[in-house]
């Protein structure tokens, strides 16, 4: 059957209304950027393009192959769409895919489909992206460097999704981040070994077969601003390791704020009936906590794609 | 009317540097059924995708009287409804109605033409009824009727088909065979059927390795062993 | 074989396949958000939630179950949650033999609450993709402002999905076919294996490529220009305001009893 390979599908109800808004909004953000990004890099044929390639992704995650025990390894296929085609044109990709895994069958929930977009699309592709383009600039255009590079990109892309999303599920309160993390990152290193083989074969397969398919992703736009969005990733999860949701206890972003002392004043309100619980009224300091979380996440995203656009005017003016 | 194809000197080499086209020259007069036979690598395709603008060669090509070029390239799509081979890339909507409806609606007509554009062109081809199925669902006969439909909705003048009976089972072919001969259109058949090419063309085009290499009247281009042999074809 | 079983549509002649794409999008993703939004432990409204789903899944003449039958695609992702009965403080209900570990009464129940509401949404979810033609959902998707080039390459995904993924099937069959399995030799190492299906990934791909340049080509040839154009399909009738209305309105009435009493 074609099941999702890789148990990172959300389903609704294992995040909070609160974390998922914060998800849809970043996910909308790199979305609407990447349509103008390919709508520059494909011109008339992105939509066709776009819509045959999530086609393709999803086919290609049912090619398997056996592991042990009854057990298969697929493909998730961010970093090799990033690989190939560029971060921008991969996001796109996979934001599709998931949203039809989602809406068809109900492979990751819909209120939280913003995070899933984020995790296996946005974090997999600029990572397989990144990573693939400076393994490669270490070792030099030679068959080894595709092969390492593909191979460590999808490796990591797939550690990275599993990262951000066992932050999630701690922000939500449904997992202590000191059980999710080791478990999510420890599953998906093994589970990454299969990405890793599949994407590194079939770049070589191509580099055979097909040399010019590999140089779009050489010219794709966003070469130089996703290294920028790799780094606004890192911090954040450096600044959320950091921060107190790291605790083992499970309560998440609303705990969190709550041990700041932001929500007493909620707990006395009168429409939060039980003590933990509150519903997010305009003017709820609980809110107001959250905006700033979301503000400051925003601005750090901003920044970086602010930088990495003057950089690349600096770069291209200086060429 | 002056429903023609007049292409002269065409050359065409695809990116890659293999070279499809050397000095294709034809006329196709209005009203005219001609088919186009040729080896697997002759160029047929590619000659095909010069009629309506997809691929600009070196030479001229000119339809219905008109060369193509940025200013005539709407007109000229309208006017060439062209099917491609494989059913599966004609048909690229979700539904049957809106992929037969994509044409007319590109071609900015009102709602109510373009619905009735929808039933008449798959009338036309014995598939009224299907228009909320999903192409996907369609049997291989039905998509090439379909496929067809979507370019009669366009009310071309001259009809290009590339490949129209390949993959049919003899029933469907001949169901295919008789629509093609009912319809009213000039029209340019390439093909591998030799069996169509000799009930359904008067004339016959032998195109090989990017040149016409024969034109002529189909009984006699049938006849001749020699140049059937020497581009891989064979008669019926 | 082909994979078309996949699609989830199931033609009925029902109250609720008449229903306006849109109402049917909009009332889905509010039901997951009112579920979502229901207090950890309130049974109750749960139990409310289940029963206009059920209610719906009658009304589209998909027999009650339906959704039920089919909602446990979800489950698997259960192990995510399966440590807060554990780690959260409170009173001790039980104690899991020799290991020791605890479950506390608020653990429980934020456990049994994350699953209804995975649940109950993936119901919801199913009776939308069961009761709509996925042409009628991209539609409403596109009226109710998601941005027509994501829509249609939606569409595009969608149709050849089918026909990627059933080149796909061929291609494992093909490799089935040609890998014998011989009682006490030796099996392929997993690492061949994997490079295997990563080269059938990257010939996929290539294929994929191709047609997406025959389909652009048969787009050009009728006319496309880059623009993203639909036509009307839906007018909102009254009783698409009334179903509307009314769900919408019980979903609110269910969470404001709930967080009231």
């Amino acid at each position: 059957m074609l099941q999702s390979p890789v148990p990172l599908h959300i389903p609704d109800g294992f995040l909070t209304p609160l974390v998922s808004a914060i998800g849809w909004i970043l996910a909308l953000t790199m979305i609407a950027i990447a349509l103008r990004q390919t709508r520059n890099q494909l011109g008339e044929r992105q939509i066709p393009m776009m819509g045959v390639l999530a086609a393709f992704i999803f086919a290609a995650q049912a090619i398997n192959f056996p592991i042990a025990a009854g057990t298969s390894g697929h493909l998730l296929g961010g970093a090799l769409a990033a690989i190939i085609m560029g971060p921008w044109a991969a996001t796109l990709i996979m934001t599709a895919v998931i949203a039809i895994q989602s809406l068809l069958f109900q492979d990751g929930g819909l209120l939280v489909m913003g995070w899933n977009i984020l995790n296996m699309g946005v974090f997999t592709a600029f990572t397989g992206y990144v990573v693939y383009r400076f393994t490669k600039s270490l070792l030099g255009r030679n068959p080894v460097a595709l092969i390492a590079g593909g191979f460590v990109a999808a490796w990591l892309s797939v550690e990275v999704g599993a990262i951000a999303t066992a932050f999630e599920l701690a922000a939500s309160g449904t997992s202590p981040l000191s059980l999710a993390l080791p478990a999510m990152a420890g599953v998906h290193a093994l589970i990454g070994l299969g990405e890793g083989v599949i994407t590194s074969a079939a770049l070589s397969l191509l580099q055979v077969s097909r040399p010019q398919a590999l140089e779009m992703g050489e010219t794709a736009p966003g070469r130089r601003g996703a290294i920028f969005v790799v780094t606004a990733m890192a911090l954040s999860i450096i600044v959320a390791l950091f921060s107190p949701l790291a605790s083992a206890h499970p309560d998440g972003l609303e705990f969190v704020a709550e041990q700041q002392g932001f929500l007493t004043i909620a707990a006395d309100a009168p429409y939060s009936i039980l003590p933990d619980y509150t519903i997010p009224f305009i003017g709820n300091p609980a809110v107001t906590t959250i905006l700033a979380v979301l503000v400051g996440t925003l601005v750090v995203f901003g920044l970086a794609l602010l930088l990495g656009r003057l950089t690349t005017r600096r770069q291209t003016t200086g060429d | 009317m002056h429903h023609t194809i007049d292409v002269k000197n065409l050359h065409y080499t695809y990116p890659d540097g293999q070279v499809a086209l050397r000095g294709v020259d034809l006329y196709i007069a209005p009203g005219e059924k001609v088919a186009l036979v040729g080896p697997n690598g002759a160029g047929k395709s590619t000659l095909l995708l010069h009629l309506n603008g997809i691929l600009r060669g070196d030479g001229e090509v000119q339809v219905c009287g008109r060369p193509i070029n940025d200013k005539t390239l709407g007109a000229v799509r309208a006017a060439v409804g062209l099917v491609f081979q494989d059913p599966d890339d004609q048909l690229f909507s979700p539904s049957v109605f809106d992929d037969v409806a994509f044409g007319p609606l590109y071609m900015g007509l009102d709602e109510g033409s373009i619905q009735q554009r929808v039933e008449q062109s798959l009338d036309a081809v014995g598939m009224r009824g299907v228009e909320r199925r999903v192409p996907h669902h369609l049997s291989g006969g039905e998509k090439k009727r379909v496929a067809i439909a979507t370019v009669l909705a366009m009310e071309p003048e001259i009809l290009v088909l590339d490949e129209p009976t390949a993959g049919l089972d003899p029933r469907t072919r001949r169901g295919l065979i008789n629509l093609l001969r009912e319809l009213p259109q000039t029209m340019l058949v390439s093909t591998h059927d030799m069996g169509l090419v000799a009930e359904s063309f008067l004339r016959t085009i032998v195109i090989n390795e990017g040149r016409v290499v024969a034109d002529g009247p189909t009984q006699k281009l049938l006849a001749d062993d020699a140049l059937l042999e020497s581009h891989g074809l064979e008669a019926p | 074989m082909h994979i078309s079983f996949l699609d989830p549509f199931q033609a009925r002649d029902s109250l609720v396949h008449r229903l306006d794409p849109r109402v049917k999008a909009v009332l889905t993703l509010l039901y997951v958000l009112a579920v979502s939004l229901t207090p950890q432990g309130a049974w109750a409204a749960f139990a409310a939630f289940l029963a206009l789903v059920l209610t719906a899944a009658w009304a589209a003449k998909l027999g009650w179950s339906y959704s039920l039958r089919r909602s446990f695609i979800a489950l698997p992702f259960m192990l995510a949650a399966l440590a807060v009965p554990f780690v959260t403080p409170g009173p001790a209900i039980y104690e899991v033999p020799v290991l020791g570990w605890t479950v506390s009464e608020p653990g429980f129940v934020r456990f049994v609450t994350i699953l209804l509401r995975a649940w109950l949404a993936v119901q919801a979810a199913i009776l939308l993709t069961a009761t709509t033609p996925f042409t009628d959902l991209l539609w409403s998707l596109r009226n109710l402002r998601i941005p027509q080039a994501l829509v249609a390459m939606l569409g595009f995904m969608y149709r050849y999905l089918f026909v990627l993924a059933d080149e796909a099937l061929r291609m494992n069959r093909a490799r089935a076919a040609r890998s014998p399995r011989i009682v006490g030799a030796p099996r392929p190492p997993i690492g061949w294996q994997a490079r295997v299906a990563g080269s059938m990934v990257g010939s996929l791909f290539l294929r994929a490529l191709e047609r997406s340049e025959r389909v652009y080509a048969a787009m050009a040839s009728r006319g496309y220009d880059g623009e993203v154009r639909a036509l009307v399909r839906f007018q909102m009738l009254g009783l698409d305001w009334i179903v509307l209305l009314g769900v919408s309105l019980s979903l609110v009435a269910i969470l404001t009893l709930t967080l009231v009493i």
